[in-house]
């Protein structure tokens, strides 16, 4: 049995917002009957290009309902031009997460927004633009190639979860091993770029909350561990380990070995990890 | 959770009462090996050979034709590895495309586990799940080592015709095998009558244990261990017996035997009026699988434009327990192989659910999930895009063309 944050299942016993909304400024189709799951998205705008509502129709699994009840939600009340850098993973943070495998449950909903957009602004969607990658699930090069940016992905099997290409017959995933090579060496790329000389404790603190969020937790998750940043004074960065990792003898090294490395690599190279006594 | 309505009994039942009060003195006083020379582990051995009589009892076979093992499939890999070492000459496996993942990933994966090229012929079935015996007789040639066809389908229920399918093999000398763990306490089975080699059966589908197996490997067919160690079984099996398990085993065909008439007449009646139920009150409801070649236990039912693990969700929250063979159920993105093979339209695959009865179901339950089912249906339905609705499809690329379609 997949394992359901109470606030997925609470989205899916009780959806909000399902319904159409005739005149709709956008409606966004995604997904088909074969694929299993679908989603029809609506909003109306106001004046200012608010979006004063929005419904959804979607047939799938729990988590497709939830996902698209929870994209309603927070988009309601939006600047049009804000919605439209909802991603994915905004979604399944404001759900608490989803299982690995059902995160394509998030990127459909984003992947209904951006279509709903583009309806209204009568433009062609850009994603639709690249090349099919996935002929099973009719996914592109240019979706994967996102996905793998933004949600940091590493194999082909995360891209599966995330996009669904390669779910099927297969004969993809040489492609998708491409497409990864491809994105990570741009990836790599832009890291080192992004780290400013000198940071104020505002944005020192904010990066390495990123770094933590996008590349320890879900590594140290995966361990059934986890960690919390505490405080951050100077170069002293003071963690708190969670899960297995506050009882397991490596977790020194880990700190050390990995958070340290990944916090100097990509934050500032003169940080030191502590733990919170 | 109060109340639980189970009704996924071919994913595993529950240990009969009878059949835990047998086991649980082995895990206490009787802790004896059943090798030992000594009398405290010889009087163990002798309860072990008197569950090896009862199982022989439920299937017409001989105590010295069953092998111990760990579950069904291990018994499978065992009887198909053992054809393929007797034979070393022939590298062709008869099989079908709505296998149990058990016969089925095997036989795929046999290159690799072997090191030796093989051919695998997996027969298609009808769309009611039936099998063409012509098809099937045809696929048989000089090189096939093994036919491997399951008894009952664990998703339909269907029912093959063994007893054909194990003669047409045996007048061309090829050796037969099969799968019959749904099969075994829902219908009689009578192995002196029906010429096949092998059979794998799993306890916890008859109301014994999780952990215990058993393959029977007719008397003269030639036989290759697929675990070696110590003498157990005739040095067929190694290892150590799972005496309480056997135990347990024996008792559970002891009470299959005597509820036959039950599971084939209560039973029965009450999956009928359940599927006859569903598919009266429920529009666009489609029955999967061959409405009498089928366990007297199992219905799969599709519900089309909505997706099975959200009903499945929802029966939850009553209590009640069933299977799906959507995608989203088994983390895979495309519904079972076996809604596939029969060729379900895909409106109504991703939608299927299998509700699998035992002895201890009872006619409020059949009412309860009559009550709750149909609601579920009809808000999940008011809620699809696909219902009473247009949907073209897919952005981003190109249309879905998954095998399911």
């Amino acid at each position: 049995m997949w394992e359901y944050t109470d606030k997925v299942r609470d989205h899916f016993m009780n959806p909000r917002n399902v319904g159409e909304i005739e005149n709709a400024d956008g409606v966004g189709e995604v997904g088909s009957l074969a694929c299993g799951d679908a989603l029809t998205l609506y909003f109306k705008l106001d004046e200012n290009e608010r979006i004063v509502d929005a419904k959804f129709k979607t047939f799938g699994c729990a988590s497709a309902i939830a996902s698209s009840s929870a994209l309603t939600e927070m988009i309601k009340g939006m600047p049009l031009d804000e919605a439209e850098k909802v991603t994915n993973e905004d979604i399944a943070e404001y759900l608490g997460g989803l299982p690995k495998e059902k995160m394509h449950c998030s990127v459909m909903g984003r992947e209904a927004l951006e279509a709903a957009i583009a309806h209204y602004r009568g433009i062609p969607l850009p994603m639709a633009e690249g090349e099919v990658v996935c002929e099973c699930f009719g996914v592109t090069d240019l979706e994967v190639k996102r996905a793998i940016v933004e949600s940091n992905l590493r194999s082909v099997e995360e891209i599966t979860n995330f996009t669904k290409a390669g779910g099927g017959c297969g004969k993809c995933h040489e492609r998708l091993e491409e497409l990864l090579r491809e994105a990570r060496q741009d990836v790599q790329q832009i890291i080192p770029d992004k780290r400013p000389t000198r940071l104020t404790n505002i944005q020192k603190i904010k990066l390495i909350e990123e770094v933590l969020e996008r590349e320890v937790r879900p590594n140290l998750r995966k361990d059934g561990g986890d960690i919390e940043l505490v405080d951050v004074d100077g170069d002293f960065v003071i963690v708190s380990l969670r899960g297995a990792c506050g009882t397991c003898k490596k977790s020194q090294t880990t700190l050390k070995e990995y958070v340290e490395k990944k916090l100097r690599e990509q934050v500032l190279d003169t940080l030191i990890v502590e733990e919170e006594k | 959770m109060s109340k639980v309505v189970y009704m996924d009994n071919n994913a595993t039942t529950r240990v009969a009462p009878e059949v835990l009060a047998t086991m649980l003195p082995f895990f206490s006083e009787l802790y004896g090996n059943p090798s030992s020379m000594h009398s405290f582990g010889g009087q163990v051995g002798r309860m072990v050979r008197e569950a090896r009589e009862k199982i022989a009892a439920l299937l017409g076979a001989g105590p010295d034709e069953l092998l111990f093992t760990s579950c069904g499939t291990e018994s499978d890999s065992t009887a198909i590895l053992s054809a393929l070492q007797s034979f070393p000459e022939k590298r062709h496996i008869v099989t079908t495309r709505v296998e149990h993942p058990a016969v089925k990933n095997l036989c795929e994966n046999l290159d690799k586990l072997t090191g030796h090229k093989h051919r695998v012929t997996q027969l298609p079935v009808n769309s009611d799940g039936t099998i063409d015996l012509d098809l099937y007789e045809n696929s048989l040639d000089e090189e096939t080592a093994i036919v491997s066809v399951m008894w009952a389908n664990n998703e339909t229920g269907v029912l093959f015709p063994i007893k054909e399918m194990a003669e047409i093999a045996k007048s061309r000398g090829i050796l037969f095998h099969t799968d019959a763990v749904q099969a075994v306490g829902k219908i009689p089975i009578n192995l002196s009558q029906v010429p096949i080699d092998f059979l794998s059966l799993s306890g916890h589908k008859l109301h014994a244990a999780k952990g215990i197996g058993v393959l029977y490997v007719r008397k003269g067919t030639p036989f290759v261990p697929f675990l070696i160690g110590g003498h157990q079984e005739h040095g067929r099996r190694g290892g150590t017996e799972n005496v309480a398990s056997i135990v347990g085993l024996g008792k559970a065909c002891e009470l299959a035997a005597r509820n036959m008439n039950e599971e084939n007449g209560r039973v029965k009646a009450l999956r009928d009026k359940l599927e006859e139920g569903l598919l009266a009150s429920i529009p666009n409801a489609l029955l999967n699988g061959h409405k009498t070649l089928r366990l007297p236990n199992t219905t799969n039912i599709s519900f089309e434009y909505v997706e099975g693990e959200a009903i499945l969700l929802h029966l939850d929250r009553y209590g009640i327990c069933a299977s799906s063979g959507s995608a989203c159920t088994s983390g895979s993105l495309e519904p079972s192989h076996v809604m596939r093979a029969m060729g379900v339209p895909f409106t109504a695959a991703h939608g299927s659910i299998r509700l699998s009865l035992s002895i201890y179901n009872t006619e409020e339950e059949v009412d309860f999930v009559l009550e709750k089912l149909p609601p579920i249906i009809a808000q999940l339905r008011e809620m699809s895009p696909f219902w009473q609705g247009e949907h073209k499809g897919k952005v981003g690329g190109s249309q879905c063309r998954c095998s399911c379609s």
